[in-house]
């Protein structure tokens, strides 16, 4: 196996709609923040291929996950990810899932595909935009890099907005 | 029964982390594309450029595996030197085999580099042992890669009349079994896959999420609706739902993946070279999970083949990531010819 992070098997779990309808009503925006933190601190090791980056230029991009109410709105503009705060506008990709369905994902326990098919992972928007993405987290393979190496090459963390 | 040769497992790879997986699960040969249009799943962000590919020959070749360069698409008029410069790319960075369609390519492959070995894609749509062995007359092929249409007995009499190797699908989505000869995602979108290397290219996919249900679009034309229990496949028209005289139904084939588990003794017995894996689209995670069982089965065929069974555990897993979550043995069982 590729997996280099040992993670504990993640079952298809869904959590009580209780959960989803508090997270709903609480700001949305630390959600975006954390993502974009994590999705330039990637670019910035360069697991994330600079040509398939440059193709995102401008897109915006929606991560809702359904149990817990979390509905993330972020953009890629002048050569990073950013924090989008008003979620007025129709995204160019929205992604929707539970939170168990994106963490089998992140962790390789499941495919996207498969997870499409059953329906359990639905993508919208731009189809071509998504099979970009779908392909740019596929590829992805994360350095053997100490804690130290890596906040050598991350540098400091901050958002740009 | 006398095992005749032993077949290779032959698995897809769209990145470095799929063919490490391929690798690290147990395939014998990979198969890849370039980040073009001279391979048959040219989708955005998946194939490997020259960086890749060299690295990924490395990780194989230290392991003891092979790696295979699919150039299977049509060159296109005006465009050859495009499909020449993938097959001297290969050349160059030590590919252990091309496989190729085109017989233009195909030729120029023969002449520039007789010392690397040729493959017959599925694209090429040769189905009779002539049609092989006229490859191999005039452009030395050592394997061909059998179209999904013919029966398992068909197969054996390929294989009886003709010295090249024979390669057959294993797993994975089927197509409309007119390998090469399709040209549906043309007639919708102008794009097939033996012109742009892609069918369905995503362009013109629109899917459309509905209170109750979900419909998907070809360059507008609505070619299936789901509700919201039922299980999806990929964008294609020959997957489509159509209304033909006032049903509405698969018209062409189900969404299903080809899945050959229980027939593997058989395809052991008959000969076949290769078992090839369908899916350089999919994630790692398809490939680790499909390349684990199919090692995991073939070598239990390959140990016992009388006492062979598949297993509950390897077919729930391959169940799982089929395509509309549906299994098939296509046309190997066809009982009428």
């Amino acid at each position: 196996m590729t997996r280099l992070i040992s993670v504990p098997t993640i079952p298809a779990f869904i959590l009580p709609p209780l959960i989803a309808r508090l997270g709903a009503r609480l700001p949305q925006w630390p959600h975006a923040v954390n993502l974009v933190l994590a999705l330039n601190a990637a670019r910035k090791l360069g697991v994330l291929p600079e040509d398939s980056l440059q193709q995102l230029e401008g897109r915006s991009f929606r991560v809702t996950v359904l149990d817990t109410g979390m509905v993330v709105d972020f953009a890629y503009r002048a050569g990073a990810f950013r924090p989008v705060f008003s979620q007025h506008e129709t995204p160019d990709l929205h992604f929707t899932a539970r939170l168990s369905a994106f963490l089998q994902m992140v962790s390789r326990q499941e495919d996207p595909d498969t997870l499409f098919f059953n329906r359990t992972l639905t993508v919208e928007g731009d189809t071509e935009l998504g099979l970009l993405v779908k392909n740019m987290l596929d590829a992805l393979e994360w350095p053997r890099l100490s804690w130290q190496g890596l906040r050598q090459q991350v540098g400091s963390l901050r958002v740009p907005f | 029964m006398s095992i005749v040769a032993i077949p290779q497992l032959v698995c897809p790879a769209g990145s470095l982390a799929a063919l490490r997986a391929a690798v690290d699960n147990g395939a014998d040969d990979v198969y890849l594309g370039f980040r073009n249009d001279t391979n048959a799943r040219n989708f955005a962000g998946l194939n490997f450029d020259e960086k890749s590919l060299a690295e990924g020959i490395r990780y194989a070749h230290q392991r003891g595996r092979k790696v295979l360069a699919a150039i299977n698409t049509y060159a296109q008029a005006g465009r050859f030197a495009d499909w020449t410069a993938s097959v001297d790319k290969a050349a160059a960075l030590g590919i252990d085999a091309v496989i190729i369609a085109d017989p233009a390519v195909l030729d120029y492959a023969a002449q520039t580099y007789p010392a690397m070995r040729r493959h017959l894609s599925v694209q090429a749509s040769a189905t009779s042992y002539e049609a092989i062995n006229f490859c191999r007359e005039k452009f030395g092929i050592q394997r061909a890669v059998l179209p999904r249409v013919l029966t398992l007995a068909q197969v054996e009499n390929v294989i009886r009349n003709t010295e090249v190797e024979i390669e057959v699908f294993g797993f994975g989505s089927l197509c409309v079994m007119n390998e090469g000869r399709c040209w549906l995602s043309s007639y919708a979108t102008g794009e097939s896959p033996n012109t742009v290397g892609a069918c369905s290219p995503a362009k013109f996919v629109q899917w459309e999420k509905k209170p109750n249900e979900m419909d998907v679009r070809l360059n507008g034309i609505l070619i299936d609706r789901y509700g919201n229990d039922e299980n999806a496949g990929y964008p294609t028209i020959c997957k489509g739902r159509f209304e033909v005289e006032g049903e509405t139904y698969y018209a062409m084939e189900e969404p299903a993946s080809l899945n050959v588990l229980e027939m593997l003794p058989e395809i052991i017995r008959i000969g076949v070279a290769a078992i090839k894996v369908e899916g350089r689209q999919r994630s790692p995670t398809y490939v680790a999970q499909v390349t684990r069982n199919l090692r995991q089965a073939l070598d239990a065929a390959l140990a016992a083949p009388e006492k062979f069974s598949v297993k509950p555990a390897w077919a729930a897993e391959l169940g799982k990531v089929a395509e509309g979550s549906q299994i098939t043995l296509g046309a190997y069982n066809r009982p009428w010819r």
